[in-house]
């Protein structure tokens, strides 16, 4: 059963930012259940095999402050596959003590890869909707798999921690679909 | 939250406003893009202007604002509209009918980030079809105005969004690849009744 979670402040961005991965996911076929970050209970996250946390608006900056994020402290201790998305990748971010920098992005950009990453390798167009990145280069514990000065994908050395920068619900679907139906992940 | 519901009066921003209304946002006022072009970048043109009505039908304010058609003149003369709601009516954000189109949507993101307001596009990736299926459950009374792809012909102008509709445009999927919602531009629509209409939209 795959979590996911919603970090959406607003319920109507529920549709833009949540639905379209529940839709990959009932496409594939794979059970899920949905929870919003402030109402999810710790035998939701123990029920779980992998966890999905989605991403949000541009505008909407709610679940990086510090007093939210602390809702999220029991991913240092996870050994769950997680996948991280934009505003996801932030939290996963924040929580291992990577730095928020600005950074606006909006629509479709090219991005190289120096290796392959959830299914996506070389030079791929991919969907970015974001004002901030995470500065990932001083933590020792993930990868940056793209060549880009700005982390687009990273993986957590030794754990099945994922975060992507753009939004693989919108261009590149795989990357969703290879991070459910991998198998190599730690219970 | 006052929003505003970016309108062209046909299925998809009309959808996008019900959504929004449903769980208890407030549409404070319409908005609408007249093109003067035929050939316009963002913004449907067919009966746009029938929108005067189905805002009056629903008791909203609306905002008009008519453009020559021209790519970088759409997107001021939206930002200017847009502006103008969060003067008038204090909006915090706007709503889209937008499905696919990345060109359109990324567009309105940056104006709305520029102002410093949410952009809401509730329809995002949807499945097409599951849409029209979802404007049949929902009581929209919907007919297809304008025709632009292979397998669609004038036999179509006119016609309601129903479940045979659905079946023939599912069809026409398999067979030609449109889209079967018409995010391609493929056909274009016009709201006759929605729950958030007090009154039918009649055609003279």
């Amino acid at each position: 059963m795959i979590l996911i979670i919603n970090i959406c402040k607003e319920k109507l961005h529920y549709y833009e930012f949540v639905k379209p991965i529940e839709d990959i996911l009932k496409k594939n076929k794979i059970n899920f259940f949905t929870r919003h970050y402030k109402e999810l209970k710790l035998r939701e996250i123990l029920n779980a095999e992998k966890i999905i946390i989605c991403g949000t608006s541009l505008v909407d900056n709610e679940v990086i402050e510090e007093k939210n994020v602390k809702k999220f402290k029991w991913i240092k201790n996870c050994n769950k596959p997680i996948l991280g998305i934009c505003g996801g990748m932030h939290v996963l971010g924040k929580i291992f003590g990577g730095k928020l920098k600005q950074k606006n992005e909006i629509g479709l950009f090219s991005e190289h890869f120096k290796k392959e990453f959830l299914g996506i390798k070389e030079e791929i167009e991919v969907y970015h909707l974001h004002n901030y990145y995470i500065d990932f280069s001083k933590l020792r514990d993930f990868e940056v798999f793209n060549l880009n000065n700005i982390p687009q994908a990273v993986k957590h050395k030794n754990k099945e921690i994922y975060g992507v920068l753009f939004h693989p619900e919108v261009r590149n679907k795989k990357v969703i679909e290879e991070f459910v139906k991998s198998t190599n992940f730690y219970t | 939250m006052k929003l505003a519901l970016l309108f062209s009066g046909g299925k998809d921003s009309t959808y996008a406003g019900y959504l929004a209304k449903k769980l208890g946002y407030e549409i404070s006022c319409l908005i609408t893009i007249i093109s003067e072009s035929q050939d316009s970048y963002m913004f449907h043109t067919e009966k746009i202007r029938l929108t005067n009505e189905q805002a009056k039908i629903m008791g909203i304010p609306i905002i008009q604002k008519t453009t020559k058609g021209d790519k970088e003149l759409e997107l001021k003369d939206l930002t200017s509209a847009i502006k103008e709601a969060i003067k008038k009516y204090k909006i915090k954000g706007v709503i889209t009918g937008a499905i696919e189109s990345v060109y359109q949507s990324s567009r309105i993101q940056k104006i709305c980030n520029e102002l410093k307001i949410e952009c809401f596009n509730p329809l995002w990736q949807k499945d097409q079809i599951e849409h029209l299926n979802d404007l049949v459950k929902n009581k929209f009374d919907v007919i297809i105005t304008k025709v632009a792809a292979d397998g669609l012909d004038e036999r179509w102008i006119g016609m309601k969004i129903d479940k045979k509709t659905i079946d023939e445009l599912k069809e026409l999927n398999e067979k030609y690849k449109i889209n079967p919602a018409g995010e391609g531009g493929e056909f274009e629509t016009l709201v006759l009744n929605c729950p958030m209409f007090k009154k039918r939209l009649e055609l003279k």
